[in-house]
């Protein structure tokens, strides 16, 4: 009983305990989550249109992205674009003399490594949601005098998002998750907050349960409002 | 080569060899106990099913990373607590990273594998088992030689991508102080205070083992197709 008691103490909030330390991680894992998303769907739906024009050089670009994203662990990625993004935008600034010392913001540093991987996942939905549609849509478009900008986002991107949908709220859920990758360059979302707190008290393993249920509720909430969305669209589509 | 190269080449190797242990090990187990997982989440029993509901819940609603902080800081504190274990002769091997990671990375596979299985086992027409029944042949047999081989068909290119996540996986265990891959070349990162070489062998070995793992399934995968 003892322990238990110990344990909510430790996981409350106020002074002695850590609960409001942990709520801000999840916050900021939540943000960097949906700032990575973001990212990650433009870039995805840049690789799509790549991956399904005509110029090859486009191609054999986004066919690269995706393979090396889908075959390389994220961690390992993210390491990679954390360096040599870092490095890259300190060492075009120390050369144009803006400043000589200069340190990138760690959220931006986090959403664009998560974001590059998220991209190379979403490239595939986008890819097989924009496949999908068949090519006389484009055609009649055409014969109506749209132009290719008009065609996409009247004709195509009205009608992928159904398509595209249970997909995206697979992809939500992985970036979530991996949210809790960025805990590693530094970061204190969610799951470094805990780690420290952890260390601190000494208390492993109710701060990672808690982490890990703090996790659970996210990723159930998200999945049912996902599912939610899925059948609304759904609905709109019959009655049509 | 370079005193930096023979160092960076000799870590990452033996970072490879633990990686592959690593993968194939828990490739096997996880695989494995996929089926009853699987079985025990359609059960019509809910002392069979709830269990397998909870357990697909937990590793799939968490990240790998926090499964692996809790069961080997979390669970492995509690063990150290426990005199009788504390004490025992498996203490030397409860005490490393290893059989902690080997255990969390078994029971992630085991866990999005199983929803792959329920989702094949369920997508298979019900005259089928009708068709077993009619012949007679018991609930086991009718699931061994009629449901099973058919769901593994179905199942096996998903199942293929799930095993590279499984290899994209193993990367994780450096958290806890295994030295694979990933491992080996974080060491060689902080040793010598180079960042991209090491980075990059290691992204190198793990496309190589990747594209090794994608061939092999789908090698299994056509000659599965010739024999139906």
């Amino acid at each position: 009983m003892d322990s238990i008691v110990s344990w909510l103490t430790l996981l409350g909030f106020g002074d002695k305990g850590w609960g409001d330390e942990l709520l801000r991680g999840a916050l900021l894992s939540v943000e960097i989550s949906i700032s990575a998303y973001i990212v990650g769907l433009a870039l995805g739906l840049a690789g799509a249109l790549a991956k399904l024009s005509k110029r090859r050089t486009a191609v054999f670009v986004a066919v690269a992205y995706t393979t090396i994203i889908r075959s390389i662990p994220d961690i390992l990625i993210i390491f990679l674009v954390y360096y040599t993004a870092t490095d890259a935008v300190r060492s075009v600034v120390t050369f144009t003399g803006l400043a000589s010392e200069f340190q990138i913001n760690g959220f931006v540093a986090a959403t664009l490594s998560l974001g590059i991987v998220q991209g190379g996942y979403s490239t595939e939905v986008l890819r097989g949601a924009i496949a999908a549609i068949p090519r006389g849509q484009a055609e009649a478009a055409h014969a109506l005098g749209l132009t290719r900008r008009q065609t996409f986002f009247l004709v195509t991107l009205p009608q992928m998002i159904p398509l595209a949908l249970p997909g995206l709220g697979n992809l939500w859920l992985v970036v979530l998750k991996e949210s809790s990758l960025v805990s590693l360059i530094g970061f204190t979302e969610l799951v470094l907050a805990g780690k420290m707190a952890a260390g601190a008290t000494r208390a492993y393993f109710p701060f990672y349960c808690a982490i890990a249920l703090v996790f659970l509720v996210m990723s159930s909430l998200s999945a049912m409002l996902f599912h939610a969305l899925e059948t609304s669209t759904v609905k709109t589509g019959r009655r049509r | 080569m370079t005193e930096f190269g023979q160092y960076l080449a000799s870590q990452l190797l033996a970072g490879i060899q633990t990686t592959v242990i690593l993968f194939v090990g828990c490739a096997l187990v996880g695989n494995l106990l996929a089926i009853p997982v699987a079985l025990a989440r359609l059960s019509a029993k809910a002392w069979l099913r709830y269990p397998a509901v909870a357990f697909i819940l937990a590793f799939r609603g968490t990240p790998l990373l926090v499964q692996l902080y809790l069961c080997y800081f979390g669970v492995g504190q509690l063990l150290a607590g426990v005199p009788s274990i504390r004490y025992s002769p498996l203490w030397p091997m409860l005490r490393g990273a290893y059989c902690y990671a080997f255990l969390t990375l078994s029971l992630n596979t085991a866990a999005y594998c199983g929803e792959i299985w329920r989702g094949a086992i369920q997508s298979i027409p019900d005259g089928q088992r009708e068709a077993g029944q009619s012949l007679g042949l018991s609930k086991t047999r009718i699931m061994i030689s009629v449901l099973l081989p058919q769901a593994f068909r179905l199942a096996l290119p998903a199942i293929g991508g799930q095993n590279i996540l499984l290899l994209k996986g193993t990367a994780l265990a450096s958290t806890i102080t295994v030295f694979e891959l990933m491992g080996a070349a974080n060491l060689v990162r902080a040793q010598t205070f180079r960042v991209y070489e090491p980075l990059f062998a290691a992204a190198l070995g793990y496309f190589l083992l990747a594209v090794l793992v994608t061939t092999g399934f789908g090698f299994f995968e056509r000659r599965l197709a010739r024999r139906y």
